[in-house]
């Protein structure tokens, strides 16, 4: 059912463009003013979730450690799975946020007969978010081509190396073959892993199906219906120096493409995305654990009523003292 | 809070990448540059229409080479009904006689590095 | 109880990993019986002033909630998500990717879906869509929202009492996103509305008014450590002193109250006292402070603060220079990462130095507590322990890794030392089981309680389990721990699970081996049970050995 809506969304989601610009000539609301929404709901949304996480205070000091802490001098201590100083964390922080340390942990749980149940290695999960997001970061970082000139070298160079292997033309990016089987690998273990469909929602099948999407129109674009790129350009150009244009060499296709990304702008801020802010705030993993080295302040740390010691001894002074314990009144 | 200002930090390096190509054309300030190609030709059309050759023209070319290279088939019927030979050095460079002003504009504005000179000759410059 | 449980092979088959048709959202939780924990009783909730108290029981159709409960509960989200940036970012960043799915040895054990981590915190993360996010707000549903029904409430606190808070999911969450958090937020809500378990409250209130979770009075107190002093005597022949509740002492130690209350951990605690005498340790116990592990916990932060209180409060008074514990799990997870933040800063104690081996504590240099494992790791690294590990040889032992010193602290290797050097057999459990790794003995935080023992054994199957494989392969009869919960829920586990496998603290292996200045002739051990020294032990020591060298 929620695939299904899923779909549903993104086929909508496709036809709009398609009619809006096919038909309609709304050149300018899909190339100008729904990128700039889009643009501007991101870049207000990120900031907006951003700063409310970071007004949250962190009261405990909470991480969670994945190995041996430093104690005794000759104890060797897990630097990286049990920081206990600011650049140990951040060399946990950076495993984690650029090769994913934790899901590469992952394991799967097997029950035989017995019982006798099994742990296994299980890297697929790992090797798919990893495919993934490196993909779309290189692709990503690729597209500042169409909104920066002269272009960058170093875009020059990532697109050169991303066309490494120099076969078909255009050269075909490995990126763009990774980053549809790894979507295409997260969709479907979405749709057979019974576990994972189970607590799969709308909000998770949507923005996988989205990057599908954009994706394939991308591929389609560069590969198979090929468009003016040099009017692209000049449409991106425009709108990143605010002095938009619309050339008019642009098929409808590029517009869906567009469209579709500005979706996931605009979504970005409001979704489950929020994640990749996310990840560097999860105070179980951006914490030295030095709690017994360093006092940690909670910034609400309130007085609770406590049961002191004075109204214990009051209660029970006969029994302390027919028992032999020292008192602090003694009457 | 101590870490709210990482958190700023964080965020404004964030968006300084985020919006990377608004700073970078405005420290250039080349936002408006747009290739504008010459034509050394008095010739009327080419071997097919301007918008297909605009998007697709390497595709041809290809189709081009692989017919020369691997059939020895060097005669190119275009949608007009014109024969042309399958040569860009003396087919599409005749007309087009200026790479630099031709080619090479747009190929640079899109970072896009051919293969054709590799083993076509770079050919005379025509003013 | 235990009559009516299936056999274990029964028990084990009827675990399938495979979710129902039909979707979560719409819950209709079953009480069953084994499987839930009694309500707190209004006496606990009254003599702590919490709220609501009530008589009512899990399983009946109608539970006497407040008229505006909703709003109370919703209120008390809001609340939280101001003062918990934890709480707020898990609920925005899960992607429901799965990999916490089969990592809860809950599920493991039961297969029922929403004991996923994930799901687990999805029952409280749909009603915050609903009521707390614009796209909730908006689409409801169709953006994976629910509304708070009574319903829900139910499965709430069906499925946050069968969570032991012992953060093995976060090990591998790609975000750290950790539902001991989650957990220990829908608690106080739960609380709030004065839905709350027995196990938690009662053990709370006691520990408010007597200082210790059974309501060990002081001179009940007084007369369990005298009477392990006298069997202590009985074993040894010597005659230790245990200070209780005396100024001018340089060290103030905590246990947990189940140390010197409960079997096995009662031998644990004839270990410390053995110890600190032969290295003539300055220090005082005391009835106030008698408590280390904190129920409080698992109730709420308030609680824990106002538990935990009594720790730094006696110190003070007694004029200590710093504190030791001794083992405990949650104990000293509180000890760890909360007491010096909610009841801080120690700056009336000095900062931890061994007055046996002038060691100082660094990584205690804060909080002055020091951990009983990285005490005598010290003790016996400096060679300052006469031990016999050959008095263990009766014990081919293994280590379970307690959640909380494995993952909210990461004291790993300081007992696995120990236990080298007392016992001349230790075997691993495999290494999915052990360490950041290791499964929780399905009992913490609250839930082991006899009412609730078919869920503990199904929690605790996946570490009986491990243990089950080195009984087999390497014969393995003794699982040492550092942990209260685990020698008072484990033995039950594992005569369930693996019948002739015992529990004990590492420091009952350390006393067992320690050899005391003028100690007599020794032939038992401190359970009273015969020590096989010599031949006979080396023999099947060997055995032993070669079948691990071969197996591995």
């Amino acid at each position: 059912m929620s695939v299904v809506l899923s779909l549903f969304a993104i086929a909508v989601l496709v036809i709009l463009p398609l009619i809006g610009t096919g038909l309609l000539q709304l050149e300018y609301l899909f190339g100008v003013i729904i990128p700039y929404a889009a643009i501007i709901l991101f870049l207000v949304g990120m900031i907006y979730r951003i700063l409310k996480w970071a007004n949250v205070p962190v009261p405990f000091r909470i991480p969670t450690s994945c190995g041996q802490q430093q104690s005794l001098s000759w104890i060797k201590q897990n630097e990286l799975d049990n920081p206990s100083t600011f650049w140990g964390t951040v060399k946990r922080m950076a495993l984690e946020v650029l090769f994913f340390r934790s899901l590469f942990r992952n394991t799967k749980v097997e029950l035989r007969e017995g019982p006798r149940i099994s742990y296994t290695s299980d890297k697929w999960l790992w090797l798919g978010a990893l495919a993934f997001h490196w993909s779309f970061l290189i692709i990503f970082v690729r597209h500042f081509k169409f909104f920066a000139e002269p272009v960058p070298i170093w875009v020059d160079t990532l697109q050169l190396l991303d066309g490494f292997f120099q076969i078909g033309l255009p050269i075909i990016y490995v990126t763009d073959a990774v980053i549809l089987a790894a979507l295409t690998y997260l969709f479907l273990r979405r749709i057979f892993n019974p576990l994972v469909r189970y607590i799969s929602l709308i909000n998770d099948y949507f923005p996988l199906l989205l990057l599908m999407g954009i994706a394939a129109t991308g591929i389609l674009l560069r590969y198979f219906l090929k468009t003016d790129i040099v009017a692209i350009k000049e449409l991106g150009m425009g709108l990143i120096s605010l002095h938009p244009v619309v050339p008019d060499n642009i098929g409808a296709l590029f517009y869906i493409h567009l469209f579709l990304v500005s979706v996931l702008f605009a979504y970005f801020p409001f979704s489950k995305l929020m994640h990749m802010p996310g990840v560097f705030l999860s105070p179980t993993r951006n914490m030295a654990n030095n709690s017994r080295m360093r006092r940690h302040i909670n910034p609400w740390n309130y007085p609770v009523k406590t049961h002191t010691y004075e109204e214990y001894e009051d209660e029970f002074r006969d029994l302390m003292r027919a028992a032999g314990l020292p008192l602090e009144k003694d009457k | 809070m101590q870490d709210k200002s990482k958190i700023v930090i964080g965020l404004l390096i964030f968006l300084v990448i985020i919006t990377f190509p608004i700073w970078y054309n405005l420290a250039g300030g080349k936002a408006t540059y747009r290739p504008d190609l010459k034509y050394v030709t008095d010739a009327k059309e080419c071997v097919a229409p301007t918008d297909y050759m605009t998007s697709n023209h390497m595709d041809l070319l290809n189709e081009w080479r692989d017919e020369v290279v691997r059939d020895k088939d060097r005669v190119y019927m275009s949608f007009n009904g014109n024969k042309y030979d399958k040569s860009l050095t003396n087919t599409c460079l005749d007309c087009h006689s200026n790479k630099a002003d031709f080619c090479d504009k747009c190929h640079d504005y899109m970072s896009v590095d051919p293969y054709c000179w590799d083993c076509h000759i770079i050919p005379e410059e025509v003013h | 109880m235990a009559e009516k449980l299936p056999k274990p092979e029964q028990l084990a088959e009827d675990i399938k990993y495979s979710p129902p048709p039909k979707d979560w959202m719409d819950p209709k939780t079953e009480f069953k019986k084994g499987t839930f924990n009694y309500s707190a009783v209004p006496s606990a909730l009254d003599y702590l002033d919490l709220p609501n108290p009530g008589k009512w029981q899990p399983h009946d159709e109608e539970w006497p909630l407040p008229d505006n409960w909703q709003e109370t509960v919703l209120e008390g989200m809001r609340d939280r998500l101001k003062k918990y940036r934890s709480f707020q970012v898990f609920m925005d960043i899960c992607v429901r990717c799965g990999a916490c799915a089969d990592k809860c040895h809950y599920f493991i054990g039961s297969g029922d879906p929403k004991n996923m981590p994930v799901l687990r915190a999805e029952l409280l993360r749909s009603i915050y869509r609903r009521d707390f996010t614009t796209i909730g707000k908006i689409l409801g549903p169709l953006a994976g929202g629910r509304k708070l029904t009574v319903e829900v409430l139910k499965e709430w606190f069906f499925y946050f009492y069968q969570c032991t808070e012992c953060r093995r999911c976060s090990v591998f969450c790609p975000y750290g996103i950790d539902t001991a958090e989650i957990t220990m937020m829908a608690r106080e809500l739960m609380n709030l509305i004065g839905i709350s378990i027995d196990w938690i409250c009662t053990p709370a209130a006691n520990c408010f008014r007597t200082g210790n979770h059974l309501g060990i009075q002081p001179h009940g107190f007084k007369d369990s450590v005298d009477f392990a002093v006298g069997d202590l005597e009985d074993i040894t022949g010597i005659k230790v002193d245990v200070p209780i509740n005396e100024k001018g002492h340089e060290i103030l130690f905590v246990v947990p109250s189940a140390d010197y209350f409960a079997d096995p951990h009662y031998y644990g605690f004839l270990g410390y006292l053995a110890l600190f005498h032969e290295i003539g340790l300055d220090y005082t116990m005391s009835s106030f402070a008698s408590e280390g592990g904190n129920f409080g916990l698992f109730h709420s932060a308030d609680m824990m603060k106002r538990l935990n209180a009594k720790i730094y409060a006696e110190a003070k008074r007694l004029g200590v220079k710093w504190i030791l514990g001794g083992e405990c799990g949650h104990m000293w997870r509180v000890l760890h990462q909360y007491m010096d933040t909610m009841n801080g800063p120690a700056d009336f104690l000095e900062e931890p130095v061994s007055p046996i081996t002038k060691t100082k504590f660094e990584n205690a240099k804060s909080t002055k507590m020091v951990h009983i494992c990285e005490f005598t790791a010290d003790l016996i690294k400096n060679n300052k322990l006469k031990l016999d590990p050959r008095r263990n040889d009766h014990r081919v032992v293994t280590f379970h890794d307690s959640c909380n010193p494995s993952r909210a602290m990461g004291l790993l290797d300081e007992p696995r030392y120990i236990i080298e050097k007392v016992s001349n057999n230790f075997f691993e459990m495999p290494e999915n089981t052990i360490r950041e790794q290791t499964f929780c003995c399905g009992s913490g935080a609250g839930l082991g309680t006899d009412e609730n023992l078919e869920m503990r054994l199904r929690g605790g199957l996946p570490r009986a389990n491990a243990v089950k494989f080195v009984h087999d392969k390497y014969g393995v009869n003794m699982l040492a721990c550092i942990c209260a919960i685990d020698k008072a829920t484990l033995p039950p586990l594992l005569e369930y699970w693996v019948p002739e496998c015992g529990v004990c603290g590492v420091h009952e292996l350390v006393g067992n081996a320690l050899l005391m200045k003028g100690e007599k002739e020794r032939d038992t051990d401190y359970r009273g049970e015969p020590m096989i020294l010599g031949k006979k032990a080396e023999a099947e020591t060997e055995v032993a050995q070669k079948e691990a060298k071969d197996a591995g």
